[in-house]
């Protein structure tokens, strides 16, 4: 009976979560085009070995597979700016919701509108503002500076492809900090109010260290999406100009799938070697959360 | 309370506070920054392709207007001419820098040449409603929307299904390996889908669905995410309920289905518009599965005809608008439920 209710769930999720990544290390030890398994040749560990290549992996050019290294550092590049930029975002959006202000469910629906929206919408409504021609332009030429090329000089585009991100996102950590925020009882506040604590002092010595459980979760998470970017940006740029905002998952995808000599084992073997950050980053997750003691 | 008063409450006091101000530039600026694109985008969707070119952009839509000569539409200008007079004339045609302009009602007369910077062009505010009518009548934009409406119903509807069951399964009853398989769950609830991709895809391919719409649907409707929200919440509903339905000879799939499901409505309602949105948006893995234009979803058609026609703007918008309406929808209607949502449970 048990059995019954547990079955279609468990059969789907196994078929299309568990034996998939169970096959995942099948292929990335596998060479060649094909993709039904038994076609495939045993190559041991040749793909990692390939991946690995490197003479100096700081310099992407010194690297056998130049264009995983350039996704791996433009995703560490991006992961450090997307998620500093967000947190810190997402902190202030949540400080000043929390304060007396009128219509705060109004405000609250503003910040979160953007999080709801496609990736594809996301970019095409980014690619339309910051277009030559474009929105972004006419403000610069009104404020008397120059027209950029957003989209088409490689710093600036990653600059857009990390501010876009940011702006489709940032409503939704602000909801889980403002959470955290509504959960701090009310009296700590007052007694400091009576003792004339300054407001900055009340921020570092209350809000903060009890908002950390939420801030540990708003990080971990938004470390964890932001390592795995894809859609918004792709969408936006392509991964252009040249690689400079070409991803991890991007890699993933056109090495699997989109390039004209497709190779699922090095897809594979480039994906498995995310997990292992992924696993990593979800441990140290686990750690900080037993270190909270909550 | 009058509204000048209600809108400047402050904090305590009397006093503006810097923080005040602060907050308000915050607000203000995020409401523009935040609102401002979307709202860009809609205005932006009904303009002629001739009013997207202009720099710098109206703000809204307007159009030149036209007067029929000789059967074909000439547009209409504003002319000053030699003798500072001003006059609505239609340009017949132009040669660099000089037009030649005639008087609508007066077709027949000699056109006079006018220097194209004595002239401004007639506008008023059109909308270009083409611009939404054509890709639904000329491309394939009528099949993709159907094909992301059925994506996203059926994959919603089976994913509240097996997830209510599982979710009932693991909440209502002990068994041995009840902790091993909420075990795996978790385990696999940082599985994101970009790791597995190749397995995945030759997974579908081995099913037999590879360009097909059920092998978008089915990989989804798996989600650890929603097994773990409606079991959070049926462990709420009191066991004596069951054991009281048990006693008067209810089947166990009647009290799954008459006694457990409706007192979980409120966590389904939650996980059913989570599903519509992620459904409604994904992009990766329908942009994997999906081959033959037939299959496409919106988001997957509306990438590909972005990247086809960039200079098509005027239908790119449109279409883009019309992606973004059902999202819109969802969000003016169940955001209270979305919001308190997320600071519940911190999915997305």
């Amino acid at each position: 009976m048990i059995a019954l209710f547990l079955l279609p769930n468990m059969l789907i999720f196994a078929l299309f979560v568990l034996i998939p990544i169970g096959l995942n290390v099948a292929y990335s030890l596998t060479g060649g085009a094909e993709v039904f398994l038994p076609d495939r040749s045993f190559v041991g560990a040749a793909h990692y070995a390939r991946l690995m290549d490197c003479t100096n992996a700081l310099q992407p050019r010194t690297c056998r597979d130049d264009s995983f290294w350039t996704a791996v550092w433009n995703t560490l590049r991006f992961t450090v700016f997307q998620v500093s930029l967000m947190t810190v975002a997402a902190m202030i959006t949540a400080l000043i919701l929390n304060r007396r202000i009128p219509a705060k469910g109004l405000w609250r629906a503003v910040f979160f509108f953007p999080v709801l929206l496609s990736p594809v919408v996301v970019g095409l409504i980014w690619r339309w503002i910051l277009q030559r021609q474009g929105l972004a332009n006419l403000m610069m030429v009104e404020a008397g500076l120059p027209p950029v090329n957003w989209l088409t000089e490689r710093g600036w585009a990653f600059a857009a492809a990390v501010g876009v991100s940011v702006w489709a996102h940032v409503g939704f950590y602000a909801l889980i900090l403002l959470a955290g925020l509504q959960a701090i009882p009310r009296d700590l506040y007052e007694a400091a109010e009576m003792d004339g604590t300054p407001p900055a002092r009340v921020f570092w010595r209350i809000t903060l260290p009890l908002l950390m459980p939420n801030l540990v979760v708003v990080i971990t998470l938004a470390v964890i999406r932001a390592v795995q970017i894809f859609d918004e940006a792709y969408v936006l740029t392509g991964g252009g100009p040249g690689t400079a905002t070409m991803f991890l998952t991007q890699y993933i995808y056109e090495t699997g799938f989109a390039s004209p000599v497709r190779n699922p084992g090095l897809a594979a073997a480039a994906s498995i070697l995310m997990a292992g950050v992924l696993v990593v980053l979800t441990l140290i997750q686990q750690r900080l959360r037993k270190a909270e003691g909550r | 309370m009058s509204p000048a008063a209600f809108l400047g409450r402050r904090r305590g006091g009397a006093r503006w506070d810097w923080t005040d101000i602060l907050s308000w530039v915050w607000l203000l600026a995020g409401l523009l920054l935040m609102l401002g694109p979307a709202a860009w985008l809609v205005l932006s969707s009904f303009k002629t392709p001739a009013a997207l070119a202009e720099f710098p952009p109206t703000l809204l839509p307007y159009a030149q207007q036209t007067a029929t000569i000789d059967g074909k539409p000439k547009g209409l200008f504003t002319v000053t001419l030699p003798d500072r007079q001003t006059r609505t004339m239609a340009e017949l045609r132009r040669v660099g820098i000089v037009a030649q302009m005639v008087d609508p009602d007066q077709p027949e007369a000699p056109p006079v040449k006018v220097n194209i910077k004595d002239r401004q062009p007639l506008r008023q505010i059109t909308f270009a409603t083409g611009n939404y009518t054509e890709p639904f009548l000329k491309f394939d934009f009528w099949l993709y929307f159907r094909n992301s409406v059925f994506v996203t119903l059926m994959a919603t509807a089976l994913t509240l299904l097996t997830n209510s069951m599982a979710a009932f399964a693991l909440s209502k009853y002990d068994f041995r390996a009840r902790n091993s398989v909420l075990l795996v769950i978790v385990a696999t609830l940082m599985v994101p889908l970009s790791v597995i991709l190749v397995p995945l895809y030759s997974v579908v391919s081995a099913v037999g669905l590879l360009d097909n719409l059920w092998g978008v649907i089915l990989p989804t409707i798996a989600t650890p995410t929603g097994v773990f929200l409606l079991r959070q919440y049926m462990l709420t509903i009191p066991d004596e309920l069951l054991e009281a339905a048990r006693m008067d000879h209810a089947s166990e799939w009647q009290i799954y289905w008459r006694i457990v499901l409706p007192l979980a409505a409120p966590a389904l309602a939650v996980l059913a518009i989570f599903s519509v949105v992620w459904r409604w948006n994904d992009f990766l893995w329908p942009l994997v599965v999906l081959s033959s234009k037939q299959n496409y979803t919106l988001q997957i058609g509306l990438n590909t005809y972005a990247g086809e026609l960039n200079v098509q703007w005027h239908f790119i918008l449109a279409m883009t608008v019309a992606a973004m309406i059902p999202v819109v929808v969802v969000f003016v209607f169940l955001q209270r439920f979305i919001t308190t949502g997320i600071a519940g449970t911190g999915l997305k």
